[in-house]
């Protein structure tokens, strides 16, 4: 031991703390480690808090009817408000385009007469097949996939997205032939 | 004679009773020592120097841009809690209650001050941040307040962005769609940025439209109900509150770093 004296007063007698240095600095660890970790924890969670599980959002993939519902050579917009989609019928089937513009994302309107897309932000048009031919649109308007159900009705599936710039117009579920 | 020596005893009287004196503390400075104490006692009067270099006071060379800035942060925070009482975060009422508030509500300039207010803030934080690039009073010992100052800059931008989405007209509901789709192009953590197509277990993107950070902005795919309410609680709570301590931050280093800087 050392033969240093240290002062009985100063001491706390009746804890029977025999804390030494080494001791006290490894418990001061697993605090700061604790206090890290429950602050780490905190802040993960608060992102989380951020992400809500139910949204109350229209449904991702929903049902819009019988394919016979659906008039050819024309564009069916009974889903835009809603779901975001315009569902198109041709001679050989039917696609769901997407109602957000490629340009920076607002919503274009068919305009029956002018058999265009076109968008009142800056001014986007776009072919009934979604492909863009005026204005700032770097592409065309993305395709959903459509399929049919077992109650014969069509559903579409907006987590599916085919871009006509990657070639994905090709997938079989981005076209119901009819 | 004898009115003005009652009238004298009344004021000495008022002036040594301990309420006076509690509240006061000190007598009239005379001189500067005590002038000194009397601002370094007050908190309000403390925020300021005790006692400044010429040139701090020369409009020539601050602009006073950076008073101004906090001026109008400072009418924002009021306007903006009286608008409170009247506006209603929901898809519902927002927008007929701006209309209301606009031409109903007693003093509807108060939306107007509020508008107009959070545009000339904008406009002097820039000119503040131009002002201080210009005089060259950025360099060290500064350099740390130049980057409290760029973020208190970029937190004046996110205000103004999202007390623009609360009016829920057209020109609020795009102008955001627009402005929170650039979050998707970031890096990571934008479902369109890249690398974000790395962050995937085998099949299954980590990083899509309902899990990406414009996801977290919006509180949901689009600009909708959730949207609006989560863009309020960040414009009226959120913002104010972290702005509030990079300002106190800023104003402290000021002082440290040697008060205003000098010409160059």
């Amino acid at each position: 031991m050392s033969n240093k004296v240290i002062p009985k007063a100063s001491i706390n007698t009746d804890s029977g703390n025999d804390l030494d240095r080494k001791g006290f600095l490894g418990w001061l660890s697993v605090g700061w480690l604790a206090f890290a970790g429950a602050t780490g924890g905190f802040f993960t969670l608060m992102i989380r808090f951020l992400f809500p599980n139910v949204l109350f959002e229209p449904p991702q993939s929903f049902k819009i009817g019988y394919p016979d519902d659906f008039t050819i050579g024309k564009v069916d917009t009974r889903f835009k408000k809603k779901y975001a989609v315009w569902v198109v019928r041709n001679d050989e089937g039917i696609y769901a385009l997407s109602t957000v513009c490629t340009h920076l994302g607002c919503t274009p309107n068919w305009l029956e007469v002018e058999q265009k897309y076109k968008c009142p932000c800056h001014g986007s048009g776009f072919r009934k097949t979604g492909v863009n031919f005026e204005g700032p649109a770097p592409r065309p308007l993305e395709r959903h996939s459509v399929s049919l159900a077992s109650d014969g009705q069509i559903i579409v599936d907006k987590t599916m997205r085919f871009k006509w710039e990657k070639g994905e117009w090709e997938i079989e579920e981005s076209f119901l032939k009819i | 004679m004898a009115e003005k020596e009652k009238k004298e005893s009344l004021l000495s009287r008022l002036g040594e009773s301990q309420v006076w004196k509690s509240i006061i503390r000190s007598g009239v400075p005379r001189n500067r020592r005590q002038r000194m104490y009397a601002v370094l006692g007050n908190v309000f009067l403390h925020l300021h120097p005790a006692r400044l270099p010429k040139h701090a006071v020369k409009i020539g060379y601050t602009w006073c841009m950076g008073g101004l800035s906090f001026f109008l942060f400072v009418v924002l925070t009021i306007t903006g809690i009286l608008l409170m009482f009247y506006y209603r975060p929901t898809v519902e009422y927002a927008y007929t209650d701006i209309i209301d508030l606009t031409e109903q509500v007693p003093l509807g300039i108060m939306r107007e001050l509020h508008r107009w207010g959070a545009h000339a803030m904008v406009l002097t934080v820039w000119l503040h941040m131009l002002r201080v690039f210009m005089t060259g009073s950025y360099k060290p010992p500064r350099e740390f307040n130049w980057g409290v100052g760029v973020l208190l800059m970029t937190i004046t931008l996110f205000l103004s962005f999202t007390g623009y989405l609360l009016p829920w007209d057209q020109l609020a509901i795009w102008a955001v769609t627009v402005g929170t789709n650039m979050a998707r192009a970031h890096p990571f953590i934008g479902h369109e940025g890249p690398g974000a197509s790395l962050l995937a277990i085998g099949d299954i993107n980590l990083v899509h439209m309902g899990s990406d950070v414009r996801f977290a902005l919006l509180g949901g795919r689009f600009v909708g109900e959730a949207t609006l309410l989560r863009f309020y609680v960040l414009h009226c709570i959120a913002v104010p509150f972290i702005a509030m301590i990079f300002m106190a931050v800023h104003f402290w280093r000021i002082r440290k770093d040697g008060g205003i800087s000098g010409p160059l």
